[in-house]
């Protein structure tokens, strides 16, 4: 029963494969629109957060009245869902006609499927609205994670680690390494970062290397070039010294970033971070988080990275989600995202580079009481090589991952 | 020897159009369940041509050997399976013995029943705000009982046993199999088995367990090893609960397939098939305690005890673990639908200091749209397997047991509830595109009535076995067709039952997610794609939100499958014992 089953299944997928469509040209921009007017495109994204599925919304209605192309908002509890669905198409033969057409996707992801080559472009730097685009200022936008993007993700927002906390239960929060293993040994129980291999308790041990070890250049290098231990002694020295004080004493960690941000809203801990500068900002507005929280960075500065609109290679509606990439890149539409009562979110887009009018709806927003304003940003730091990442998370696996 | 009159008039009428029932069902599951296994066996031994896997290797099972998790997640995930489902199980089945007939096991019956529909994430949730350190407990009372002005720094959720996990696996479980009791029980003249045994001097419980469990538990059985392969590869709960260094080995699996690297979609595999196994291996163990425990249970019936003094003790026993059990789900998801209200809410305030109806209007008009999708979709499969499982069960009926036709495949059905959904997925999503089904309505119906079926199977077919034949000879022997004892009397007969196994039905369809979301390539929004999404912000009032509109649509369909039978049969007094 199985074989005749299977070959009927082999003839269907034959007989399923439709007249192949030249892919859209992204430099003949007007054709683009042409054929992408009555698309609709689906882009899959991470659907967690109510203000950003509003977002997705708003941005849905704008390319409707401009473009005449429908966008409905596939919405993600991961990312990988997403990819899992491009992969099952892609063994089933399925090159063209494919559900997704667009994916919100950041740095690990995207790279992943650029290298399985599951993903179509380069198509970035022929969008119209690139021109507005920073790439001297966040080089992010071009290079992800030290690898770089060659066009095959639009970038649409820029994010930074800042961390945050109430400023009625700590006064002076602690802006270094060093000061921070102070705090959490004065103050046992009151701090945790989510549990590696999640991206945000990456980062945050990313960062304390960075600041820690005696050999910073190397990490812009892949691991196996460097003397790895020798590398990362002071981060497992630091760890070791602080894992004691933390939030239970280290025999349990928060799930992810959002996690965090409960256990802060809960009052277990007093000093969480997140990607977002405006997070903070806007938790005060939705009654979240009370109005004595802030941010702050560290001293030596804080990493950063960028989401990226990228479009799976058997993408159907393309040219949809070319004009879609476009679109969130347009100034107006940057400063909305940028707004706190809307997101937060920090532009890709350069003050420098914009029409006067457009500089002035940047300038005219109301950062909120919580988030830094650029200048207190501190410098941004370098992403080390994705291989540090992989090797640094089953190393802490090892270390801090089991049960004692 | 002739066969017993019964089966000689089952196996001398013409089997009918049902006949042909067990084979479409094998035909339209197999396919997919061999695809979707298929889909974990080659990856996990490295073939996947699409992520560079070209040559088969034992690759995947080094690196799952060599993860030094490994023993603890799978010591995790069996001992929490087995203590969730044999604490569940003697939960109910003390409660029933107990406590079944009175007024208050019928209070008890109309405030579990409910929790049935319940999507365990919003349990969960739920039940971790209520037990956390920060949670309403320790809100209401603190600080004036405890002196917390902050939350105390205790491991009460995610603790390394996987206690906390447990706790709300049984709380989710115990509705559902008293729910299979109950209907199992309409089968069975318990009332008349325990008068006897009580005229004879037995006390309650032990009389009921001597007389009525045996014949009780036959016809649970399948139901328990559901709830013992669910709980052993639940991931939701476990995310939420479970302990975390390491996870359960089916959230290990669920962190690999959604790792950013793709080569750990290899190790995922194999790990989705080493749970597999375990929870083969698992029914395997449970069903050889089952002969244990019949044998000592047969030795302890014969041997007469009566066990009067028992009942003081047994059943408030059983009357505080299922009223905790009840209690526990909805107060925490009473704090749920307060968080959908709520303003700002901080320790250790015992209620938020505000509320509005900020997040209800910001969620309405999702709600609308996917509660419409929801329903067609759950009523649509639902529908679909009941009449494809009462078929089945009818066809393998009127053949008899002497001569079993293509109902051996039919234990195949049961493969998706033994594989991890997630990493069955894949298999599943390829051969729906290979067939020509991309997305759509169409597809994620078929694709849920994969995960639908088992359990419309499970909860049907027992209580369907068990059924008297002779009623059957009766109608026979009254001159009705095979097609009107099924009609008039059997169908009648086992309404509760039938509408109970629609009820779980539509409440599995209602939970599912990744086959809505993955299959239906994102053109289907149901509330529980918008739930899952939504809750993976960690965001209290949206999830509060979800969480009431989920549960209020499966707890209609249990609502109408305890009602409606009594409302049909007002007229036919004790055609329910």
């Amino acid at each position: 029963m199985r074989i005749p089953l299977l070959a009927a299944g082999a003839l269907l997928a034959s007989l399923a494969h439709t007249a192949g469509a030249e892919p859209p040209d992204p430099a003949d921009w007007p054709a683009v629109l042409a054929e992408a007017e009555g698309q609709t495109v689906y882009w899959h994204a991470w659907g967690g957060d109510p203000r950003i599925n509003d977002f997705i919304g708003w941005v849905g209605r704008e390319l409707d009245a401009r473009h005449g192309v429908r966008l409905v908002h596939v919405k993600l509890a991961d990312t990988a869902d997403a990819v899992t669905r491009v992969i099952a198409e892609a063994s089933a033969g399925r090159d063209e006609g494919g559900a997704v057409d667009a994916i919100w996707i950041n740095g690990t992801n995207f790279l992943s499927m650029k290298e399985q080559g599951l993903l179509y472009g380069p198509f970035a730097q022929d969008l119209p609205n690139w021109v507005f685009v920073d790439t001297q200022a966040n080089p992010t936008v071009e290079i992800d994670y030290t690898t770089p993007v060659e066009g095959l993700g639009a970038p649409w927002a820029m994010f930074r680690k800042v961390f945050e906390y109430d400023s009625a239960r700590v006064p002076e929060p602690p802006r270094n390494a060093a000061a921070l293993a102070e705090w959490v040994r004065a103050s046992p129980g009151r701090f945790t970062y989510p549990q590696p291999p999640d991206f945000a308790g990456m980062g945050f041990l990313k960062q304390l290397l960075i600041e820690l070890t005696d050999a910073p250049e190397a990490l812009q290098r892949p691991v196996d070039e460097a003397d790895y231990d020798a590398v990362t002694a002071p981060l497992w020295g630091w760890l070791d010294q602080v894992t004691p004080h933390l939030w239970r004493a280290g025999r349990a960690y928060p799930q992810n970033e959002p996690g965090l941000g409960q256990l802060l809203a809960d009052g277990e801990v007093d000093i969480g971070f997140s990607y977002n500068p405006g997070r903070v900002s806007a938790a005060i507005a939705g009654a979240e988080l009370p109005d004595t929280a802030r941010t702050f960075v560290f001293e030596n500065g804080t990493l950063g990275n960028s989401s990226f609109l990228s479009i799976p290679y058997n993408a159907a509606n393309k040219a949809g989600a070319l004009v879609l990439a476009n679109l969130i890149l347009e100034p107006a539409v940057q400063a909305r995202a940028q707004n706190p009562d809307v997101l937060g979110f920090q532009t890709v887009l350069g003050m420098d580079l914009l029409a006067p009018e457009d500089r002035a709806r940047f300038a005219a927003l109301d950062l909120g009481i919580a988030t830094l304003p650029p200048d207190e940003m501190g410098p941004a730091l370098l992403e080390p090589h994705p291989s540090w990442e992989t090797r640094l998370a089953a190393d802490w696996r090892q270390r801090f991952g089991l049960a004692e | 020897m002739s066969p017993a009159p019964e089966l000689r008039a089952a196996t001398h009428s013409p089997v009918g159009p049902v006949a042909f029932a067990p084979g479409v069902t094998v035909l339209l599951l197999a396919a997919p369940v061999l695809a979707g296994l298929a889909g974990v066996v080659l990856p996990a031994f490295g073939w996947q041509p699409v992520l560079g896997g070209r040559a088969l290797t034992l690759d995947p099972w080094r690196t799952l050997a060599d993860w030094p998790g490994l023993p603890r997640a799978i010591w995790l995930s069996l001992s929490t399976g087995f203590a969730a489902t044999a604490v569940s199980l003697a939960i109910t089945l003390l409660l029933t013995a107990a406590w079944h007939g009175t007024r208050t096991f019928d209070a008890l019956m109309r405030l579990l029943s409910p929790l049935l529909s319940v999507p365990h994430a919003a349990a969960a949730f739920g039940l971790a705000f209520l037990i956390a350190p920060s949670g309403w407990i320790a809100r209401i009372i603190s600080p004036w009982a405890t002196g917390w002005e902050r939350p105390p720094d205790l491991l009460l959720v995610n603790d390394p046993a996987g206690v906390a996990l447990t706790l709300g696996l049984i709380a989710k479980e115990v509705p559902f199999l008293l729910l299979m009791t109950l209907a199992a029980l309409a089968q069975i003249d318990s009332q008349r088995s325990l008068r006897v045994a009580r005229s004879m001097g037995y006390g309650r419980v032990a009389g009921w367990a001597k007389t009525v469990l045996p014949a009780v538990y036959r016809q649970i059985r399948l139901p328990v090893y559901a709830v013992l392969a669910y709980s052993m590869s639940v991931v939701d709960m476990a995310l939420i609960l479970g302990p975390t260094r390491p996870p359960t080995l089916a959230v290990q699996v669920l962190e690999w397939i959604t790792s950013p690297d793709l080569a750990n979609r290899f190790n995922a595999a194999a790990g989705a098939l080493l749970q597999a196994l375990l929870v083969a291996g698992a029914l395997v163990f449970w069903w050889l305690g089952e002969r244990v425990a019949a044998r000592l249970g047969r030795r302890w019936a014969e041997g007469g005890a009566r066990h009067l003094r028992a009942d003081t003790v047994l059943r408030p026993l059983a009357l505080f673990a299922a009223g905790t059990t009840a209690l526990a789900v909805l107060a925490g998801l009473a704090a749920l639908a307060l968080w959908s209200v709520a303003g700002l809410w901080q320790f250790p305030d015992p209620l938020p200091r505000n509320v509005n109806l900020r997040t209800w209007a910001g969620q309405v008009p999702a709600l609308g749209r996917a509660t419409g999708e929801t329903l067609l979709i759950g009523l649509v499969t639902t529908l679909l397997a009941i009449t494809l499982v009462i078929a089945c069960l009818e066809a393998d009926h009127r053949r008899g047991r002497l001569r079993r036709g293509a109902s051996w495949l039919l234990p195949m059905i049961y493969l998706p509830l033994l594989v991890p959904q997630i990493a069955f997925l894949p298999g599943l999503q390829t051969f729906a595109l290979m067939a020509g089904m991309d997305s759509g309505r169409v597809v994620v119906i078929a694709a849920h009535l994969v995960f639908v079926l088992p359990y419309v199977f499970l909860s049907l077919s027992d209580p369907w076995r068990a059924w008297d034949r002779r009623h059957a000879v009766a109608a026979a022997t009254l001159g009705a067709r095979p097609s009107r004892v099924l009609w008039a009397v059997r169908l009648p007969m086992l309404l509760r039952a039938a509408l109970v196994a629609a009820a779980v039905g539509f409440a599995v369809s209602v939970a599912q997610y990744l086959p809505t979301l993955v299959l239906g390539g994102g053109r289907i929004e149901t509330l529980t794609t918008e739930a899952v999404a939504l809750a993976s912000g960690a965001n209290r009032r949206v999830i509060g939100v979800f969480a009431v509109a989920q549960m209020l649509l499966p707890m209609l369909g249990f609502l109408l499958a305890l009602g409606l039978p009594a409302l049909v049969f007002r007229n036919r007094k004790g055609v329910w014992a």
